[in-house]
């Protein structure tokens, strides 16, 4: 038990020391990476810089959006395959989960510029947009699916033994009791759609640059402690995100 | 009650069939075309960009794919099996410990492959530290390699190995370990013989769980192995963009595709456990 105790603190050593010692030299005052002393010149830096800036608002507007409609709709959906399975729609998300992103990403390139043959469009926010709705929803169908199977369905029941409409009985009796997972599918959804660079990076046009994007792009480039500040800066907002998320969804049924 | 439904499942169908059937399906008619003077596509159809799979240049990068896939798998298992026993026995730390597993994973895949790249490079942490230290005179060709690749790669799926694992052990029945020590097996005998072949479930699961993703990772090996360690998912983002051989690409989008619904299959079909 004791060298497995060490085993394991060495796992979660490797798991966890990368990003903290990333985020350390968010601190650094010097340009190279040898400590030097404490500064917060890299964050200021990040905050001056109106690329950034630009592209921050852009992966917040993309992500908001695409995490509105992807919870509405794939919260319906995973209410519809509660009540009685759909094979077919079951294993097209299952199988929109299992592509990998850089087959999603250049089927809706091809996609995109099929239709564009025929309309007078170009990439953009709109078409990021879209195909985030596309991913995001196998995600929010699962956690959202998770919270439906602990519901009782004879509370349902009931409500429309008592006269409830349908729409009345999924709106008064099971959504009351699914709201921490909608919410906390909600929220991992736009922690999946904010930090997505392969999908969005294929369908983005000139003025929707997402932070991803820039971020890749700076690292390429080499080393910019600028990036380890911007980095921090993401790794604890998502990772606050997902807490609450997690919170949520263990959270007992009302 | 089928009305209320039928209008619930409307928006998801319309989505999955507007933006990933329909997509994919427009892949299958590229990968039968030929490639346009100026890239894009042109007639007639043909099974051309197939037969160039095995083209041996292209057949090194999906044997080096499959390579790569497979020791990330491994290093995962290796890394994961200890890991997912020491939580499966540490009673009401459990949910925190697994937690700790599953919190790196959501939180950026880009920045922690950039943290690796920060450590690894030529002027990266670990060069210069140990230049400072005066260890070294020239920086230790760490990053860009196959290696630096299964590195990333096992670092960004591991939760995928754990959580399967820890599930299965989860399960074990405590009484079979008791009765095999009574019986006088060492602790290492119990694990070979006992605990091992019960987690067989897991450890199928946990493998396909972290193998798929490797096979078809494309940011790992972009920024990790730069151009020197090239998998598929490179190779097609070369044909859709530089290239500009849409018809190759998309066939080579396809056989991904069909690796993937394959290894699928074989698995969904042993283990009936869905998450739909």
């Amino acid at each position: 038990m004791k060298s497995l105790s060490l085993y394991a603190v060495f796992a979660y050593m490797f798991l966890h020391v990368p990003l903290l010692i990333l985020a350390a030299f968010s601190f650094n005052s010097s340009r190279f990476t040898v400590w030097e002393g404490f500064s917060l010149r890299w964050y200021r830096a990040a905050f001056a810089d109106a690329q950034l800036g630009e592209a921050a608002w852009n992966s917040l507007v993309i992500a908001v959006a695409a995490t509105v409609v992807s919870t509405v709709i794939g919260t319906f959906c995973a209410y519809g395959l509660w009540k009685r399975s759909a094979p077919v729609l079951a294993g097209s998300l299952y199988l929109s989960l299992v592509t990998p992103e850089i087959v999603t990403g250049v089927s809706l390139l091809a996609f995109y510029q099929a239709i564009f043959r025929f309309l007078h469009l170009q990439l953009g926010m709109h078409t990021v947009i879209l195909a985030h709705v596309a991913f995001c929803i196998a995600y929010v169908v699962i956690v959202v699916m998770a919270r439906l199977r602990t519901v009782d369905a004879q509370l349902e029941e009931a409500a429309l033994d008592l006269g409830a409409n349908e729409w009345q009985a999924f709106r008064y009796v099971t959504l009351p009791a699914i709201l921490p997972g909608v919410v906390s599918a909600a929220l991992l959804a736009f922690t999946v759609s904010f930090d997505d660079y392969v999908i969005t990076s294929l369908v983005a046009g000139v003025d929707s640059e997402t932070l991803p994007m820039v971020i890749y792009a700076v690292a390429r480039r080499g080393v910019n402690p600028m990036l380890n500040a911007i980095s921090a800066l993401i790794v604890f907002g998502l990772g606050a995100l997902i807490l609450i998320s997690e919170r949520l969804q263990a959270r007992p049924a009302a | 009650m089928s009305r209320l439904r039928k209008i619930f499942l409307a928006p998801s169908w319309a989505i999955m069939i507007a933006l990933f059937l329909t997509p994919l399906g427009i892949i299958v008619v590229y990968s039968a075309l030929t490639r346009g003077a100026y890239g894009g596509f042109a007639f007639p159809f043909t099974l051309e960009s197939y037969a160039r799979l095995i083209d041996p240049l292209y057949l090194t990068i999906l044997v080096r794919s499959f390579w790569i896939a497979a020791a990330s798998t491994a290093g995962c298992l290796l890394l994961g099996f200890p890991l997912a026993l020491f939580i499966s026995r540490s009673g009401s730390r459990k949910n925190l410990y697994l937690s700790l597993v599953i919190l790196p994973f959501w939180t950026s895949f880009l920045i922690r492959t950039y943290a690796w790249m920060f450590l690894l490079r030529d002027t990266g942490l670990i060069n210069s530290t140990l230049a400072k230290l005066g260890l070294i005179r020239e920086p230790l060709p760490l990053l860009y390699n196959d290696g630096a690749v299964i590195l990333g790669l096992v670092y960004s799926y591991l939760p995928f190995m754990v959580l399967p694992l820890y599930a299965t052990l989860e399960r074990l029945d405590k009484n079979l370990l008791e009765a095999a020590a009574d019986l006088g097996a060492r602790p290492w005998q119990t694990l070979v013989r006992i605990v091992i072949p019960l987690c067989a479930p897991g450890i199928r699961a946990g493998s396909i769980l972290v193998f798929i993703p490797c096979l078809g990772a494309y940011l790992t090996p972009d920024l990790l192995g730069g151009g020197k360690s090239v998998m598929i998912g490179n190779l097609i983002q070369n044909q859709f963009t530089t290239a500009r051989d849409w018809p190759f690409g998309s066939a080579i989008s396809l056989a991904l595709m069909a690796i993937v619904m394959v290894l699928m299959y074989v698995f969904v079909r042993r283990d009936k456990e869905s998450l739909l």
